[in-house]
């Protein structure tokens, strides 16, 4: 590897074979090369030496991570860190700050992030967000080109910065470079200093323990060019200067470490030698063992398990440990970053920032290799020879935008003494900014088509950027050039608010659940599920809330009911569908799509951009770059359903959910998505194509986007009793390994893997597979089943040549390469895997097995998609934003966060705009309503909109045409025409009037849409969904077809006219009349009526009743006031007319009379307060003034009769007029008073309301009572009078008698 | 021109929570009679009646439910019996009950009620059934006792705020507002299924409406309708957010709720969760497709 590397430099092998050897599809050892190599030896090393080498330079950013070998990574985190820190604290310590600078934001970036920091030692072990992204993954090659093994590398950074201390800075660079050679551990063989064989000792020691480091994460140490000035040596900190032999044991000394010996693989390799292994940790500088290895060399064995597994544990260690320091800033940690560093970047960086040396194309050094190295290393990434492309294309990014070194006179002078150095690998060939810009614009002119994929604002920033512009212009206008083709795109908005799953009765009512307490006590589950969600939402945000402690009870007790009543599969149903509502992602159906940032970068340009920039993301920005590989996490609302799928602890939800998951998961894999037409006559149909095209893309990134979620949770729940805070020992994984390998999985990861790539889905299924296995626990890669699933991915990407499309479109390829780059380089994957051969056995079988036509080859990703399913794409932009707007100097490449209060609107009330009002109304309306109403509009809306656009075309366009050839041929006919002229104004006259297909297309789609969806719903529908269900399908399928013809007709008809014209000049010696006509052939537009209204309100009233009477409660209180001053207590003044009464009668009167406003209890309780009048009008409680009320009386006496006989099916509770009270006060009232009482009586007997019965059997009581004798006599008398006798007085006057 | 704006100012229906506030404090030493309504009016002319009304009977049912405790101690109840009873003989005439209900502050219904208990109790000899109760507080001639039957209507008929004639005026009320409010969606051709639709249905929630089209009403979608014929206050919202209205929004989506005497301004503070609040049948609304009023 390095010899290979060395030879090439020194042109002792030829570029153009060695590309050959990199592009050839196996990863054989090359026959041709003086030593022998392997590809997946090879490449690592590749990687790990341009790290290296770049090292001092990139000072930015947020490290690329690496499970390349990236040393680099670590050493820019650092060294970021470092600048911040400086800030913070101009002085000294500032390793501490810098470490605390570091790792502190961190947490915010990942939902868990705070979490996990404090109860896990290793974050992303336990919570998936864990670790953060700053510090990802690094490579784990067993070939970095340091060999390290974390205390090694520790042992060795601290070696180094002593050296560093008392050499001059050029001397210590050519330490460093040395070291670094020796991370190519065997091929720089034998070249090491006594340093390194120092180094080996320890080396040798791990190797003897089998254990390697693996990824180093996060941990970087700085190096800068810069020599030591003055530096306070602090003795007492361990971290400098660790007690010896320490190294391995305390914590302290591992922490720093970030390097990690790949001894360990050397010892199984027959020689021994230490092969530098893919270990995380790439930085290098050290020691290696000095043995001479590669050049020998045997073959590599990777697969030796005893020694990985070994390794691995050790690694596991390591990265707990570091990730204990990374996670507590109080802990001193172990930067490794070299005193020197710190230093020097402490003096220069006080002062602002002198600094960003302006590279000069002039002061490139070594072009030649540098051009060697980046065909190298071009060819690398586009054979997806490297793990993670994207990962590469954000190191160039950064290599691009770097300022970090300052061009001070000491770094020349390292460099030169570097480039004096005898060995060609020992030179520092990214040493300085120019050759650092010189080298990224190169692999970025390599890597166009990649890099002319991204969006639009970041191609805006790179063609804007001015190191492009100077070092290549011709790139600077091709990416200008690309910007316009490309669609600007802005990840989706969330929804505003909670949007409930709705209530199906097909679904939810009572008959789905066993029993009654069942069905109320889900009832009230779902109340509380939503309860808890608002207030997650609420709160979540706010500091110290943590989920567990704040709702964690009720949680629990909510899903303890379920368990009681049984309703699980409910509930996982609910779950899963508010899952798939609130974080599906973007909306399908709403057409609206802002784009602010691009929009903005067009407006402004990149320099207002940045300052704009600089404000916004101070503002807005939650926090900067988080590399290009963060670890898995729950963004937004699916944190609340991790958090409660763990808080809850629900064996039996989990189940369910499973099932659920999976069974629509399957399904969303199956979904079919048509393709072009595959008709022969395909220019004929390609613009058609394009409108269907777009709707079933939609449907794709629908159906993606929601299978990628279900997987993530899916995955998530499946590995969740298998999470572990720490990576879990030898031993135990052994045993784990054993004891699962047993139970078969929850889904056939590989079947589905197997059939996908069988049928050519992979374009829908591994998205989703990947989401699936990035979650997966520490132990699940090693057990077969996954283990295998994992290889069918790495088949996949290293098959998946970007650009190289057996048919494939480049963006399925790209983002295919996108997430299979990500899953490498999250903490879970082993690190051994992906330069591990084994996989060629696995697949062979795949090899032939390419089957017809699938998803695969049609052009469904958009950029969109790409970037909604890898957010982490946006890392460019942020990286090019931030460099315009110059805070990578300042920040280290972080943005501080600074939350506005008040800078966001606050509801949607403000921004809503009718339009999107309308949208919303239509989501709303489908909300309620069977799912199946939404299938069939949209479905017709679809189809009617595409038949909109044939018609259009085998008409209007047609008739234009031929009228246009008329046109021309008669104008032909005249002389002196110049026939381009001609043509032109023909054609631009029929481009008008192709305008009015508009509104041929709104007439044809209000005509037809109506009828088709009316025709496809049940007859039962209700008019005013049917109606509105027309409404929407003619408005989507008006659109459809508008939106399409408004973009194409123009471009439909000057093609038409093309060949048109052309035919008409060809057959121009031949003039014939050809009769087309020109015409409108409007079709007349038949509004579709529907029966207006429904129904009158209101059912039996009087016939023509208009309902416009008194209200119930308003007679009753009105009523209640009179009887008020009846019962009394009262004073004088308050006495009432008998008007007063009568219209209070009328009234009454009225309101019964409407029955539409009555309901019997209220019209009982009328009746019964107008007989309680009535007894107290005739009893004479009632106060009524008293002007000749003679005959009046007695019409008010006729009112009452008339409301209590109006209806009969509603007797007013007359009894009352006959009940004890009534009777004893009528007895002592006035004669008047008396004669009014049998009055009405008898008027009631008369009229048949009262029977005589009833009279009699209330009279009899009269002999309970006792009243003065004369009361009874008069009271006698008067009934006498009235001829209306008194039944049984006579008894009753004995009886009195009796009691006298 | 300034009366009339005064007269608009009449149908004043949101209240600060600080103004609510006062008129509680005011109104906390009212008895719920006719005459307390009067003082109300006079003190606040910018409120209806009803909405006044309404508000002072929550206020006064709040206050009655803190004092329930205290009133229906065992011993408590025999006093008032015991005193009733007594001054029933010395002088019959006289408002007792009322007066005894205003002299410890505890509703004159609510009195009634008790004596009527007690009463029956003591002659029955057994503890009666609510039914047989509230025949007697509906109607009081049933009462074996004519004396005590004035003085029980004389509760009845005056108490504002209980007894079976407020609260049959209260579920006329309601019932009278649901039915405007349908009348209101059928004036603008609004499709929609009420309660009983719903009920029939099997939903397990059920608002007075839902439309079958949602609207949305100041930008705000809606999609079901509950009719609240009260005021609008702290408590009772939060109650029926928790019984009702989150309840509808779970399943429904967002909705609205008409406070038809108004409430407490502050209250209307969950639009964007979906729950708007207004105290009448809102003016501005806008349709799915509004084109389609052509047809």
């Amino acid at each position: 590897m390095a010899a290979l590397l060395e030879s090439l430099l020194d042109n002792k092998v030829k570029l153009s074979e060695v590309l050959l050897w990199l592009k050839d599809r196996h990863a054989c050892a090359s026959q041709d090369f003086p030593v022998k190599v392997w590809k997946q030896e090879f490449v690592p090393f590749l990687l790990n030496f341009l790290r290296d080498q770049s090292s001092h330079t990139l000072t930015h950013g947020p490290t690329t991570p690496a499970k390349t070998p990236s040393t680099s990574r670590s050493v820019r985190t650092q060294c970021s860190s470092e600048r911040r820190g400086n800030k913070s604290t101009p002085v000294q310590g500032l390793r501490n700050t810098s470490r605390i600078q570091l790792f502190s934001p961190v947490p915010s970036t990942s939902p868990m992030g705070e979490r996990s920091e404090q109860e896990t030692p290793f974050p992303g072990s336990n919570s998936f967000s864990g670790v953060s992204a700053l510090s990802s993954p690094s490579f784990s090659s067993l070939l970095s080109p340091a060999a390290r093994n974390t205390p090694n590398e520790r042992r060795s950074a601290q070696r180094h910065s002593l050296g560093d201390f008392m050499t001059s800075p050029p001397d210590a660079q050519q330490h460093k470079g040395r070291r670094r050679s020796g991370g190519f551990g065997g091929s720089a063989n034998g070249r090491h200093s006594g340093s390194r064989s120092a180094l080996t000792e320890e080396g040798g020691r791990w190797d003897g323990g089998g254990g390697g480091g693996r990824r180093s994460r996060g941990v970087g140490r700085i190096e800068t060019v810069s020599p030591p000035t003055q530096v306070q040596l602090n003795f007492n900190n361990l971290e400098d200067f660790p007690p010896m032999a320490a190294a391995q044991a305390s914590p302290m000394t591992t922490k720093p470490s970030r390097r990690i010996n790949p001894t360990l693989v050397s010892a199984e390799r027959p020689s021994s030698k230490p092969m530098s292994c893919f270990t995380s940790t790439p930085v290098s500088l050290s020691a290696s063992p000095p043995i001479v290895l590669e050049s020998t060399t045997a073959k590599p064995n990777f697969g030796s398990p005893h020694s990985l597994q070994e390794e691995r544990e050790l690694l596991r260690r390591e990265r707990s440990k570091l990730a204990q320091q990374t996670s507590s800033p109080l802990k001193t940690t172990p930067i490794t970053c070299t005193p020197t560093k710190t230093v020097h970047r402490q003096g220069s960086k006080v002062t602002p920032d002198p600094q960003a040396p302006c590279p000069d194309p002039d002061k490139v050094t070594q072009t030649p290799e540098l051009n060697l190295l980046a065909e190298l290393y071009c060819t690398c990434i586009s054979e997806n020879l490297v793990p993670c492309v994207i990962l590469e294309l954000f190191f160039v990014l950064q290599l691009l935008t770097s300022r970090g070194v300052s061009v001070s006179e000491p770094t020349e002078e390292g460099v030169s003494m570097c480039e004096r150095s005898a060995d060609v690998l020992e030179k520092v060939y990214l040493g300085n900014v120019h050759n650092c810009v010189y080298f990224a614009v190169r692999v970025l002119e390599h890597q166009f088509e990649l890099v002319s994929h991204l969006d639009k604002c970041t191609l805006r920033l790179l063609s804007e950027n001015e190191r492009v512009g100077s070092f290549s212009p011709a790139l600077r206008d091709r990416l200008a050039q690309a910007q316009d083709n490309c669609t600007s795109n802005d990840l989706p908005t969330p929804p505003l608010f909670v949007h409930s799953v709705p209530f199906q009765p097909a679904t939810d009512n009572r008959s789905n659940f066993s029993s009654d307490r069942a069905f109320h006590t889900f009832k009230k589950q779902r109340d509380v599920f939503y309860e808890l969600l608002r207030e997650w939402e609420d709160a979540h945000k706010e500091p110290g809330w943590n989920f567990e402690a704040a709702i964690g009870n009720r949680v629990r007790m909510m899903v303890s009911q379920l368990t009681a009543a049984g309703n699980h599969s409910h509930f996982a149903r609910l779950f899963q569908k508010q899952l798939i509502q609130m974080c599906k992602g973007p909306c399908i159906l709403g057409s609206s799509n802002e784009t602010p940032d691009a929009d903005l970068l067009g407006m402004l340009g990149a320099d207002s951009l940045g300052r704009l920039k600089r404000l916004q993301q101070r503002l807005v920005q939650p926090q900067g770059l988080i590399g290009p590989c963060p670890p898995p996490s729950f963004p937004g609302h699916q944190e609340f359903f991790r958090d409660f799928l763990q808080t809850a602890g629900c064996c039996q939800l989990n189940q369910h959910l499973k099932d659920g998951l999976c069974q629509e998961l399957l399904k969303l894999d199956e979904v079919s998505i048509l393709g072009p037409d595959a008709s022969p006559a395909r220019g004929e149909e390609t613009s058609d194509g394009d409108m269907e095209q777009q709707d079933e893309k939609q449907r794709f990134s629908s159906v993606l986007l929601m299978a990628r979620l279900l997987a993530k949770f899916l995955g998530f729940i499946c590995f969740l009793p298998y999470h572990t805070s720490e990576p879990p020992s030898r031993d135990i994984q052994d045993a784990a390994i054993t004891l699962r390998s047993k139970s078969s999985p929850v889904l056939d990861v590989c079947a589905v893997l197997r059939s996908s790539m069988h049928r050519r889905r992979t374009i829908l299924t591994v998205p989703w597979i990947v989401e699936f296995l990035s979650m997966l626990d520490y132990t699940g890669p090693f057990l077969p089943f996954y283990r295998t699933a994992l290889c069918l991915l790495l088949y996949i990407y290293k098959r998946m040549v970007l650009g190289r499309g057996d048919e494939l479109c480049y963006m399925n390829q790209l983002l295919l390469v996108a997430v299979l780059g990500w899953l490498f380089q999250i903490p879970v994957f082993p690190e051994d895997l992906f330069f591990s051969t084994d996989l060629e056995e696995e697949i062979k079988e795949m090899e032939n097995n390419t089957g017809a036509q699938g998803l695969d080859t049609l052009p469904l990703v958009d950029q969109q998609l790409l970037y909604t399913c890898c957010p982490y794409l946006g890392e460019f932009r942020k990286l090019l934003a931030a460099f315009v707007a110059g805070s990578t100097a300042k920040s280290g490449g972080l943005i501080r966060k600074i939350t506005p209060t008040s800078a966001e609107p606050r509801g949607p009330s403000i921004t809503r705009s009718q339009q999107k009002l309308q949208v919303d109304l239509e989501q709303a309306f489908f909300h309620n309503q069977p799912p199946s109403l939404r299938r069939t509009v949209e479905f017709v809306a679809e189809r009617i909109g595409s038949n909109c656009v044939k018609h259009i075309k085998a008409t209007l366009v047609l008739e234009l045409v031929q009228g246009g050839e008329k046109t021309l041929r008669d104008g032909l006919g005249l002389d002196g025409v110049n026939a381009a002229k001609l043509n032109d104004s023909i054609c631009a006259q029929l481009c008008d009037a192709g305008m009015q297909a508009l509104e041929k297309a709104t007439r044809f789609c209000s005509e037809y849409a109506p009828g088709a969806v009316r025709a496809l719903l049940p007859l039962e529908t209700s008019p005013a969904v049917l109606s509105t269900a027309e409404i929407i399908t003619t408005r989507l399928a008006t659109e459809k077809a508008c939106s399409w013809l408004s973009s194409n007709i123009t471009m439909l008809l000057k093609r038409e006219w093309k060949t048109a014209f052309e035919r008409v000049m060809k057959s121009l010696p031949s003039f014939s009349n050809l009769n087309g006509k020109e015409g409108e052939g409007a079709s007349k537009s038949q509004q579709v009526q529907r029966s207006a209204a429904e129904l009158s309100a209101g059912s039996s009233c009087i016939s023509d009743c208009t309902h416009k009477v008194p209200l119930g409660s308003e007679v009753m209180i009105e009523i209640k006031e009179v009887l008020c001053v009846a019962v009394g207590p009262r004073v004088d003044e308050e006495v009432f007319t008998v008007h007063q009464i009568e219209v209070l009668l009328d009234r009454v009167g009225q309101t019964l009379g409407c029955r539409k406003l009555l309901s019997p209890v209220v019209e009982q309780m009328l009746l019964r307060c107008t007989v309680q009048l009535a007894c107290k009008l005739v009893s004479g409680e009632l106060p009524l003034v008293s002007s000749d009320q003679g005959n009046k009386k007695s019409t008010l006496l006729d009112k009452f009769l008339l409301l209590w006989g109006r209806s009969p099916a509603s007797p007013a509770p007359l009894h009352l007029l006959l009940s004890e009270p009534t009777l004893t006060a009528t007895l002592s009232a006035t004669d008047s008073e008396r004669t009014d009482y049998l009055f009405l009586i008898k008027r009631l007997v008369e009229k048949g309301l009262l029977k005589e019965e009833e009279v009699g059997s209330h009279w009899s009581k009269l002999s309970l009572l006792s009243w003065p004798e004369e009361s009874v006599e008069k009271f006698q008398q008067l009934s006498l009078a009235t001829k209306y006798q008194v039944p049984s007085m006579s008894n009753q006057m004995d009886i009195l008698q009796v009691s006298q | 021109m300034e009366s009339a704006a005064a007269g608009k100012d009449v149908n004043k229906m949101r209240i600060s929570r600080a103004e609510y506030k006062y008129m509680s404090r005011f109104m906390e030493q009212l008895r719920p009679t006719r005459q307390c309504m009067k003082i109300l009016k006079v003190q606040f002319p910018n409120l209806s009646p009803s909405t006044l009304l309404s508000i002072f009977s929550q206020e006064y049912q709040k206050r009655m439910k803190r004092s329930m405790a205290r009133h229906h101690a065992p011993d408590v109840v025999k006093w008032y019996y015991q005193r009733y009873r007594s001054e029933a003989e010395t002088r019959p005439t006289a408002p007792l009950l009322l007066e005894l209900a205003n002299e410890v502050d505890l509703s004159p219904a609510l009195l009634a009620r008790m004596i009527v208990e007690c009463f029956v109790e003591e002659r029955e000899a057994s503890v009666p059934s609510r039914h047989v109760i509230n025949n007697m507080l509906r109607e009081p001639c049933f009462i074996p006792d004519p004396l005590l039957a004035k003085h029980v209507e004389q509760c009845t008929v005056n108490d504002c705020c209980y007894g079976p004639l407020v609260d049959c005026i209260k579920h006329a009320i309601g019932l009278e507002h649901e039915e405007i409010l349908r009348d209101e969606l059928r004036e603008r051709n609004l499709s929609f299924l009420d309660e009983n639709q719903l009920r029939a249905k099997g939903y397990d929630k059920t608002p007075d409406i839902i439309l079958e089209v949602p609207i949305a009403v100041e930008d705000h979608i809606v999609h079901w309708i509950e009719s609240k014929a009260s005021f609008g206050d702290d408590h009772s919202h939060h109650t029926y957010l928790n019984e009702q209205f989150w309840s509808y929004c779970n399943r429904f989506g967002p909705g609205l709720v008409i406070y038809w005497y108004g409430f407490i301004s502050e209250l209307d503070c969950q639009r964007d969760r979906g729950i708007l609040l207004n105290d009448r049948f809102p003016s501005d609304i806008t349709t799915l497709c509004q084109r389609a009023s052509r047809l």
